[in-house]
């Protein structure tokens, strides 16, 4: 399998007033295409500090970062906009939804922001994507008409709309409970499993378990990496709300 | 001018084009309004300024245009090269204290044969004015006669309603002719046609020779022009003598004036106002001030000097406007822009380049102070409307007003440069947040 990203000794050092604070230390982590891996460690390990250099979101003090081939770690603002834009999909904790937009229009969002024209046709594709995390009876909602999973849900079809190579989600399923969290871990092995690349941070177990990789951090380096031989298989029928055929026809076609 | 406002109103015509056609920017005009639609009263309060300031403006503009028409109008009327010289009753100086029988003033033939070698002078209409009842048989009208000469029919751009106008025959044979104003003609002759009828005006008759259509009655005199009899001024002459007696309050009065009024034209409008001044200085020999000249088209310089001095409160207004609307806009902005610090940064991880944040918050601002500016526009033609309207009605006072639609066009392009100039800060604070810092913000 080819890799889709690469670090080599990526390092992010914080100054604060006096003190420098080492967030990450020369981590070097390669992550395959079709990949899910899981980031974990205790609280203040760098997990978060790492899942923001991966999503461009951050510039490394030091190291280097290649993503789909390119070397992101010395671009400029705008560039690293376009490739959030082009490679990369978020999921957070807080769900991140627009307060002002329905379920649909906060799906378009990054469709807006890669410049694309919007048409009956990108519409379908997000009303499509809103049916496959099935909330297709919920297009024209706002996000404080949802329950906490259902947002999650939009935040996931939202990361999908733009086709990205990896998918980020800082702790998916921080603020759910157990069932919940279920059905959202269920929702993205089904994507990965249709061949999306996806880097989870957390530090529940049984989250962990979902995935095919597992990394542990502690004190910004990566203290081991482990390969998931039997990760967590969803019960076909346990969650209705995945739809099977949507899926590969929104997901597996894309990629191409 | 014109030019500038079409050009402006292509501008922003295609400025709100270009907004809506690209994606982009029509979510964000449609986000703009949403926003601004959740907190209607802050964004109302944030545009008052700029929607008094435009709203005064658009009054302001539209009064002294107004001002400026009706100077025109009256131009137009009177005659932009026409000066009107008058006899006028002086003010009790040391002669009348003596208490003279006769009051003796005013214009005179040799004054009038003075003014005539200026020349620049192309023509020059003699009148003597005075009260006169008007009867006829049993039916008395208290009017005014008007005795000239045929040329004041074109100097005064009177129009005949039926009948003629007096002909130099009419002066040389000394002839008993009349003709009426049209009020006049209404009043003494309800249902017939008053031509070839007679008039006694003093001791003699006078016949009826033509009716003249209705005038408007120009503003500044409180006589029915409409109530004039027109007679030759030579028959006056012979009939009445210069000796006018007055009887008023118990007592009696006379008053001897030649010639009550002077319309002269003058050969082309950039003489008129030198010709005026000759006039006054050959009139200054009086020694008394029994004459004004009028010269209409001071009252165009006057308007000008009214105008400038709006133009000049307008300027003061507007910008004092402007200050505190773009404060405003500024402020409301700042706060907009901290409160969706967290919206900020969800929009730059998902692919927003800087100056969509930029473009984003400077469309709302814009969106804002163009609404602003639209109420300012609608509250100022509702000043101009109502205020001239409740003036009339309440304090029978007139106030011309003629809606500038330049004003307009100029209050809706500042209006978008005010959201502009002012939101840019704002907007580029929001475009250079830290997009981590913005997504960790509660
Ligand atoms: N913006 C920042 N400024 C200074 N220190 C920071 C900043 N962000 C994170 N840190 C520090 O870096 C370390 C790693 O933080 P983080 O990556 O959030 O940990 P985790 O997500 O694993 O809990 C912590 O010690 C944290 O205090
Ligand atoms: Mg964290």
């Amino acid at each position: 399998m080819a890799s889709v990203l690469k670090i080599i000794d990526l390092a992010k050092i914080y100054s604060l007033e006096s003190v420098l604070v080492y967030a990450v230390k020369g981590v070097t982590l390669e992550v395959e295409e079709g990949d899910f891996v899981a980031l974990m460690g205790p609280s203040g390990s760098g997990k978060s500090t790492l899942l923001n250099l991966l999503g461009c979101l951050d510039r490394p003090t030091n190291g280097q970062y290649f993503l789909a081939g390119q070397d992101v770690a010395r671009m400029e603002d705008d560039q690293l906009s376009n490739i959030r834009s082009r490679y990369l999909g978020f999921i957070f904790q807080q769900y991140n939804l627009l307060p002002q937009y329905t379920v649909v229009e906060n799906i378009e969002i990054p469709l807006l922001y890669q410049g694309a024209k919007l048409s009956n046709s990108t519409t379908n594709r997000c009303i499509g994507l809103a049916q496959l995390v099935g909330l297709g009876n919920r297009l024209d909602h706002r996000p404080m008409q949802l329950s906490g999973g259902q947002q999650q849900r939009v935040a996931i079809a939202r990361s999908l709309v733009n086709d990205p190579a990896v998918i980020l989600a800082d702790e998916p399923t921080g603020n759910l409970d157990s069932r919940t969290s279920d059905e959202i871990m269920h929702l993205l092995s089904k994507l990965n499993e249709a061949g999306k690349t996806i880097i989870m941070v957390t530090h529940e177990n049984d989250i962990a378990s979902w995935a095919k990789r597992v990394v542990r951090m502690r004190d910004g380096v990566i203290e081991s990496d482990i390969r998931n031989e039997k990760p967590t298989v969803s019960i076909e029928g346990a969650t209705s709300t995945i739809q099977t055929e949507l899926l590969e026809s929104l997901v597996l076609n894309q990629s191409k | 001018m014109l030019i500038f406002s079409i050009t402006a109103i292509l501008m922003l015509a295609s400025l709100f084009a270009c907004i809506l056609i690209w994606d982009k920017g029509r979510r964000s005009f449609i986000l703009a309004v949403r926003s601004l639609w959740l907190h209607r009263l802050r964004a109302f309060l944030s545009v008052l300024g700029i929607i008094i300031g435009t709203g005064a403006v658009i009054s302001l503009m539209a009064f002294g245009e107004g001002s400026m028409q009706d100077a025109l109008e009256d131009i137009r009327r009177l005659g932009a090269n026409n000066i009107m010289v008058r006899s006028v009753k002086p003010t009790d100086d040391a002669g009348s204290s003596k208490r003279s029988y006769i009051a003796i003033y005013g214009l005179t033939y040799t004054d009038f044969d003075k003014i005539a070698t200026i020349p620049t002078v192309t023509r020059m209409v003699p009148m003597r004015i005075f009260p006169q009842e008007v009867r006829r048989g049993y039916k008395g009208v208290n009017s005014r006669i008007v005795s000239t000469i045929p040329d004041y029919l074109d100097i005064h751009n009177i129009e005949m309603k039926s009948g003629r106008f007096l002909v130099a025959d009419d002066e040389v044979l000394l002839r008993n002719v009349a003709v009426l104003g049209s009020e006049l003609a209404n009043r003494l002759f309800p249902f017939e046609d008053p031509i070839d009828k007679e008039v006694q005006l003093g001791t003699f008759f006078y016949k009826i020779i033509g009716v003249m259509k209705e005038r408007s009655q120009g503003g500044v005199s409180t006589e029915d022009v409409n109530l004039d009899v027109v007679i030759p001024i030579a028959t006056a002459r012979v009939r009445f003598g210069e000796r006018i007696f007055m009887r008023s309050a118990g007592s009696r009065s006379a008053e001897k004036v030649e010639i009550s009024q002077i319309t002269l034209t003058v050969s082309d409008t950039e003489k008129v106002r030198p010709t005026g001044e000759i006039i006054r200085s050959i009139l200054e020999n009086h020694g008394k001030a029994d004459w004004t000249v009028n010269v209409p088209l001071d009252r165009l310089e006057e308007a000008e000097r009214a105008k400038e001095r709006y133009k000049m409160l307008l300027v003061l207004i507007a910008s004092i406007s402007l200050l505190v609307g773009g404060i405003g806009i500024m402020n409301i902005m700042l706060a907009t822009v901290t409160e969706r610090t967290r919206e900020i940064g969800i929009r730059r991880a998902l692919g927003a380049k800087r100056r969509d944040i930029t473009l984003q918050f400077l469309i709302e601002a814009v969106v804002q102070t163009s609404v602003g500016g639209i109420l300012g526009i609608v509250l100022g033609l509702a000043m101009v409307y109502a205020l001239p309207f409740f003036a009339e009605t309440f304090w029978d006072a007139r106030i011309p007003a003629k809606v500038h639609f330049e004003s307009i066009t100029w209050s809706l392009t500042t209006a978008v440069a005010v959201g502009i100039v002012f939101g840019i800060y704002p907007s580029r604070r929001a475009a250079l947040m830290d997009p981590i810092e913005a997504l960790r913000h509660v």
